[in-house]
């Protein structure tokens, strides 16, 4: 079992930059890990707290949130909302005693396909070396 | 805990939310009676295999007798391209035949092909808004192309996800919105000038912006276009004319973009009318000065006492600190550069009855409503200096090719005679470096290529051997692209014609302290063999870049751009003029380095692309809108706050305060739904429940 664990991690990506970004790294078949599965939202400004608690609950090894750069917000300013969230949330895990870089917030344009790929490599990576969430043995 | 709160959270008001779409036209089919009874989710999944896109590292079979077994999937199917007709052909019939509430169809990425298949959803009598794409190909086979078991295992993750997600999708109208009939055109150089004449030829009102005293942009400071040997000047003032005096054309120069609301059919735009100093005859006669404002005559050109350089001359030539450009600007009224007026008021008295002159004069906000918007807003010189090794601005006969043009041209400060900058003599011997900060990996220039600098290298090579006997021109090159039409022939033309061609980067340039004249030192890669070479000038084809203020620019309208800066278009092939914000528009340079034949095509491109909303009358908005779930409000209000558009207010119902929205103004970003402590906005389409739906099929399997 030791050997054979791969992170289970969620993605919660904006469709404007980040999205755009990984379609990218398909077209230019930059290839990266494939531990990784995506939740397309319209901007990371949507992205709610509780998706995040739910998706540790729920046992995932870690959550990306990636969306635009700041000041290129397909709607002005919801990447910054969803970052100070983001801060919100990982003092949150750390109080309950889970690892805080187990939530990475990431920017990344459309036009970074090359990085897209770079941050999943790095997130995996970075779980990995986390190993298995430990709520997944409270929880189940 | 969690799950708790959002399996409470219903899908609110789904009446209402109909009701106060309806009256808006909404292109919506036969929407399939309203689910007050829950009906049962029966989703369909197909899988496509293009070709061997997503088959050759997808186990199609595999997955689809996953999907199979997958809650609410009551079919699945595959087909070699889901996208083709027969492929949507079975999305049609497997809706009819399986009474399906959801389609899924798992292929390439949503942002290619989720209007094909929505459509095929609505043509199978579906509410469109019940399809959900899962992206097996962009996101999948191609980035995994070697890990067969890897990509078939997220394939058939990303369905579960589609899945999921598909059975709580509701019914959408889309709202229809009048589009305005009139658009924007940004920079008024030749792509700003061309989409402007293109859009008021077709009938529609042009608000045409430009930050300078007048239009014409970088060519109209050419001296001659390659590869025919136009004079830039002959073929572009006439179409400054045109703009001039087109009536659906209103030209506002000295003008910046202060502000953009709204959305396509409606954007306010809010218009910076710098304090030009000098009233135009209409504004005279507005203000009731009958036969003043400005004429033209530069009367009080003549008695301005300040001296400064030109821009347009690239500083070459003096200017008083009222001025035109050049004496073709279009519209002819001078301006005042404040920086350097003293306000002596000697040209006020010069202008005498005309009254055309106002020291006093403030900045103006006009506001317009316009439909579509086309950027235009061009490209400035790399500061070619950064590379000191070529001694610009450190050695006086080292200039840009743009000084180059200027020192060229019949209607520069030399009147055309080529000079030396340190001693006016004329030069000789002239190098030109080419790729002076394009095609640059070093992290002080441009890693692109400028695509336009071989080009005007070989004429301006060229005009030296045509006006001086004897000159000889060397040309330092990477390679020599002359790609376009007649470009080859050009270059051709230009070897026999005597120029010397050594290719290699420049390593240095050095100056002869007593004579000024420069010595190059160089690789020649083609015979091995290092160059050092004496010239009485060198000119520095310099790299182009996204002029200064285009990040402003882009901002306001939401516009992403490229990782070399130039501004993002939706698709590079299928839709270069096109950006991801609808309605806003790319012509020119902005996008990237054009010659001028690929600027006018693009600029043609982007007006009648912009022209097509206008000429529809009216667009449909995607419905992602904020809905509040009135039960669950607690009126606090954080939510109004957040809203970037001011979508959100708060109303008083029933003798409490809750949240209304205004749905033209919502855009759907979800930030208020992120927020709400209570869980009392519901994102229509990005819901709540729908997107914890989503994560638990992730995590917690989906086995039926």
């Amino acid at each position: 079992m030791a050997d054979e664990w791969k992170p289970q991690i969620l993605g919660i990506i904006c469709n404007w930059c980040s999205y755009a970004g990984a379609d990218l790294a398909g077209s230019a078949r930059t290839q990266y890990p494939p531990d990784i599965r995506i939740v397309r939202v319209m901007c990371t400004g949507r992205v709610d707290p509780l998706f995040i608690l739910k998706a540790f609950t729920d046992g995932a090894d870690g959550v990306l949130v990636s969306g635009c750069h700041f000041g290129d917000c397909h709607y002005l300013e919801g990447n910054y909302k969803g970052a100070k969230r983001m801060f919100m949330v990982k003092s949150l895990l750390r109080n309950i005693g889970l690892e805080d870089k187990r939530l990475r917030m990431t920017f990344v344009s459309a036009s970074e396909g090359a990085k897209w790929a770079k941050v999943v490599e790095d997130v995996v990576k970075t779980v990995t070396e986390l190993g298995p969430n430990p709520l997944k043995e409270l929880t189940r | 805990m969690a799950e708790k709160k959002t399996k409470k959270e219903t899908a609110p008001k789904k009446k209402e939310t109909a009701k106060a779409a309806a009256p808006a036209k909404a292109a919506a089919p036969a929407v399939k009676a309203p689910e007050k009874e829950k009906k049962e989710s029966r989703v369909g999944v197909f899988i496509c295999h293009c070709g061997t896109n997503i088959a050759g590292s997808v186990d199609i079979t595999d997955v689809q007798e996953y999907a199979k077994t997958l809650p609410n999937v009551a079919f699945a199917d595959n087909y070699q391209y889901m996208c083709s007709t027969p492929g949507q052909s079975k999305i049609i019939d497997a809706i009819k035949e399986h009474n399906l509430t959801g389609i899924v169809v798992a292929a390439c990425s949503p942002r290619l092909h989720e209007p094909t298949f929505r459509t095929a959803t609505k043509e199978g009598g579906l509410n469109p808004f019940r399809f959900e794409m899962a992206n097996i190909r962009e996101q999948g086979s191609w980035v995994h192309m070697h890990d067969r078991e890897g990509a078939t295992e997220k394939a058939k993750d990303a369905i579960r996800i589609a899945v999921a997600k598909a059975s709580l999708l509701q019914d959408l109208i889309p709202k229809s919105v009048p589009v305005e009939h009139a658009a924007m055109v940004v920079g008024a150089g030749i792509a700003g000038m061309q989409a402007a004449l293109d859009l008021a030829n077709a009938g529609i009102k042009t608000y045409l912006i430009e930050k300078n005293p007048t239009i014409g942009g970088r060519m109209s400071q050419l001296d001659k276009t390659f590869p025919t040997l136009d004079c830039s000047q002959c073929i572009l003032t006439p179409k400054m004319v045109d703009v001039g005096r087109n009536p659906n054309i209103e030209l506002m120069t000295c003008a910046e973009v202060e502000n953009v609301e709204g959305y396509i059919g409606n954007f306010d735009v809010t218009i910076r009318k710098k304090a030009r100093g000098v009233l135009s005859m209409a504004e005279a006669e507005e203000k009731g000065i009958v036969g003043g404002g400005c004429n033209g005559c530069g009367d009080c050109e003549v008695v301005c006492p300040v001296i400064k350089p030109n821009p347009f001359e690239m500083g070459m030539k003096p200017r008083k600190a009222i001025y035109i450009y050049h004496p073709q600007v279009v519209p002819l009224i001078y301006h005042i550069d404040w920086d350097s007026c003293i306000k002596c008021n000697l040209c006020v008295e010069a202008c005498a009855d005309k009254k055309a002159i106002d020291l006093e004069m403030q900045d103006e906000l006009v506001k317009v409503k316009v439909g579509t918007a086309i950027l235009a807003t061009g490209y400035d010189i790399f500061p070619v200096e950064k590379k000191d090794e070529w001694g610009y601005k450190k050695y006086e006969n080292v200039v840009t090719s743009l000084e180059f043009e200027r020192l060229i041209c019949a209607s520069g400060p030399t009147g055309g005679h080529l000079v030396r900058p340190s001693d006016g003599a004329t030069p000789k011997k002239v190098a030109f470096l080419l790729c002076a900060g394009s095609r640059d990996s070093t992290g002080i220039g441009h890693p692109y290529c400028s695509r336009f600098c071989c080009m005007y290298s070989l004429k301006h090579a060229h005009q030296i051997i045509e006006k001086i006997p004897g000159a000889q021109p060397y040309l330092f090159y990477m390679d020599i692209r002359s790609f376009g039409k007649m470009y080859e022939e050009f270059y051709y033309r230009i070897q026999d014609e005597g120029a010397k061609f050594m290719r290699g980067r420049v390593s240095n340039v050095l100056e002869d302290p007593v004579t000024k004249n420069l010595i190059i030192n160089a690789e020649d890669t083609l015979l091995n063999r290092p160059i050092s070479l004496e010239v009485d000038m060198v000119v520095l084809a310099a790299a182009v870049e996204p002029a200064a203020e285009t990040d402003k620019t882009r901002k306001l309208f939401g516009v992403s751009r490229s990782m070399d800066g130039w501004l993002l278009e939706a698709h590079p092939k299928l839709n270069p003029c096109g950006t991801t914000t609808a309605g806003v528009f790319l012509a020119g340079v902005c996008q990237g380095p054009k010659d001028i034949p690929d600027t006018v095509a693009s600029a043609e491109g982007a007006a009648s692309a912009a022209s097509i909303p206008i000429h529809m009358g009216e667009v449909e908005l995607e419905p992602y809108f904020a809905q509040c779930i009135e039960e669950k409000c607690a009126g606090c209000g954080m939510c109004v706050n957040l809203c970037p558009y001011g979508a959100l207010a708060l109303v008083e119902k029933d003798g409490r305060k809750v949240m209304e929205v205004t749905e033209a103004k919502c855009k759907g970003c979800g930030t208020c739904g992120g927020f709400c402590p209570g869980g009392a906005i519901w994102m229509q389409h990005f819901a709540t429940p729908q997107i914890i739906a989503q994560i638990d099929a992730f995590l917690l399997g989906g086995a039926k």
